[in-house]
């Protein structure tokens, strides 16, 4: 774990409102791995004091790569921010996707649950895994890294409004699917609940929580566990086996 | 660094930085980061009775240069804390300040007695002052009666000294600090978080899940000079200010004010090495000034011979 100022190499705009930062450093974080999250500064950290926690959509040795929404004060100085300007962050922190080591995949995302299934993807392929993602969106402006994906596997997209893919929810779709050991999710409650409750194979959750400190210290994002105890999201998960989370 | 030791009631420091309680659980997470033993103290989250599950989420809203929370006291109870969770602490070597809460003077005394047992524990920081739960202990910190009441009954069970904190949300503070100052208490750390509320502009309801929470960060930070200049010249008590803290020159200020120590709570949650950080800058300043001893900053905004600064 480190807290580093990390150069805006690239950015670009996927899908309204949604921006792809690739972030370079001297000291990339190391042990970034899909699921985890790095813990963003929103400007100069004076008048937004907390950190964004945004999932990694991929990493390497000199760069790592974030997708997020701009849908408020916070991630919209961070996506003001100017290629070759830095952004201080912390992290990676939280546990990731523990990978299969053989078999079949389903992923699905729902939004901004997207970005780390496409890393994960691609570390699954390198373990030999046959994966199939299933995203869903509100409309066909609002679509990224589905091509991206598709470099994975076969890829199946849902919007809201039918303007792009198959016209339903992400849920819906997913719950089509049946030929898979594994499933791995990421996304609101809403859409995580049903997953959870009617996939009968193991599988694995990804839940999204407004956080303070990231590293387990503050309780600002528990969540019940099913068992009657309580996880702290950012870090006992966010990723979740199966049945452990009250969603 | 010998510029910076200060040794208050049941606190032998190397400096006068320790991390506020709630902002630093029992420092496990930190232990992770950096060497505790850097640390003047801890301030660990407070000890209940029993173990307590907390607020529903949303349990953190951002403000303006500020936060609010409304975690509610959440923790496994003072038995399993003394037990389990100060051992990071304790390897450490630094004195841990255990903040104890309560809705009664029983539960206060139950608290207080197991967390003083603790040979970690080298005061109490007793919690009158929590806006977060329903008969949460603040109503003892709103009348200088029943804080002196909850005062004198802690101190009697407690072999350790007892600090008392002390909530903004009250009309006369100074008037409670005399009033627990003469009940026995040790110390004074001032202040716990001030009562907000804020709203979601689009549905018009309040974006905490308790609805109200307790708000810090440095938009407190004037609020809790004000209040540690004024019940610093009416008490002999030792003060650990809080309240905004995130640079040297906040601790700077928190001192000038009346505090002989200081402790950082929210600013851990942005940059969680800021405690380490500002212990070595705290002694680059004095250093450059040529001070001898921190406690010569103590108060001057108020004392007629106050050192002035070259």
């Amino acid at each position: 774990m480190i807290k580093e100022k990390l150069k805006l190499a690239k950015k670009e705009e996927v899908a309204a409102n949604v921006y792809k930062f690739t972030l370079e450093g001297s000291h990339i974080p190391p042990r970034c791995s899909p699921g985890r999250f790095l813990h963003v500064q929103a400007g100069d950290g004076r008048a937004m004091l907390l950190r964004r926690p945004i999932s990694i959509s991929a990493a390497d040795d000199q760069t790592c790569v974030i997708i997020f929404r701009a849908s408020g004060a916070g991630t919209e100085a961070i996506a003001s921010v100017r290629v070759g300007d830095t952004i201080d962050v912390f992290g990676p922190l939280g546990s990731g996707f523990p990978l299969l080591d053989d078999g079949t995949a389903l992923l699905v995302g729902g939004g901004v649950g997207v970005p780390p299934l496409h890393f994960l993807a691609e570390e699954l392929v390198k373990n030999g895994i046959r994966v199939k993602s299933v995203i869903g969106f509100r409309s066909a402006e609002d679509v990224f890294l589905a091509d991206e994906l598709r470099q994975y596997g076969e890829v199946e997209v849902t919007t809201e409004d039918g303007t792009y893919g198959t016209k339903g929810y992400v849920t819906d779709a997913a719950l089509m699917n049946s030929e898979f050991d594994t499933f791995y999710a990421c996304g609101p409650k809403a859409m995580l609940h049903p997953l959870q409750e009617n996939i009968e194979a193991p599988g694995y959750v990804s839940l999204e929580e407004r956080m303070g400190c990231g590293i387990g210290a503050c309780f600002a994002c528990v969540c019940d566990k099913k068992d009657g105890g309580y996880v702290k999201i950012c870090s006992d998960g966010p990723v979740f086996e199966k049945g452990v989370v009250q969603l | 660094m010998s510029r910076l030791k200060t040794k208050l009631p049941g606190l032998d420091m190397k400096n006068p930085v320790m991390p506020a309680s709630g902002c630093f659980a029992f420092g496990a997470e930190f232990a992770d980061l950096y060497d505790l033993s850097v640390l003047g103290a801890a301030a660990v989250k407070a000890a209940t009775p029993e173990p307590r599950r907390g607020n529903p989420v949303p349990r953190v809203a951002e403000t303006d240069s500020g936060m609010l929370n409304a975690i509610g006291l959440q923790n496994p109870g003072a038995k399993a804390i003394r037990e389990e969770h100060l051992g990071h602490c304790g390897k450490a070597g630094i004195p841990v300040l255990a903040n104890i809460a309560g809705t009664s003077i029983d539960d206060y005394c139950e608290a207080a007695a197991v967390m003083a047992a603790a040979q970690e524990v080298g005061a109490l920081e007793l919690n009158i002052s929590c806006p977060n739960v329903k008969e949460g202990g603040i109503q003892f910190g709103n009348d200088p009666q029943l804080a002196a009441e909850v005062t004198r009954a802690v101190c009697e069970v407690s072999a350790k000294p007892v600090y008392v904190k002390l909530s903004p949300n009250t009309g006369d503070i100074a008037a409670i600090a005399t009033s627990v100052e003469k009940a026995g208490a040790s110390g004074l750390s001032m202040i716990n978080t001030l009562i907000g509320m804020r709203l979601d502009t689009e549905t018009g309801r309040p974006v905490l899940a308790n609805k109200t929470g307790g708000l810090s960060g440095p938009a407190v930070k004037p609020v809790a000079i004000r209040m540690i200049y004024e019940v610093s010249q009416r008490t002999d008590l030792p003060i650990i200010g809080m309240g905004g803290i995130s640079s040297v020159e906040d601790i700077i200020d928190f001192l000038s004010a009346g505090a002989s120590a200081v402790a950082v709570g929210t600013a851990n949650f942005q940059n969680p090495f800021i405690c380490p950080e500002l212990i070595g800058e705290l002694d680059e300043w004095l250093e450059k000034r040529q001070i001898s001893h921190v406690s010569e900053l103590t108060g001057r905004s108020w004392k007629s011979c106050s050192v002035p600064l070259s």
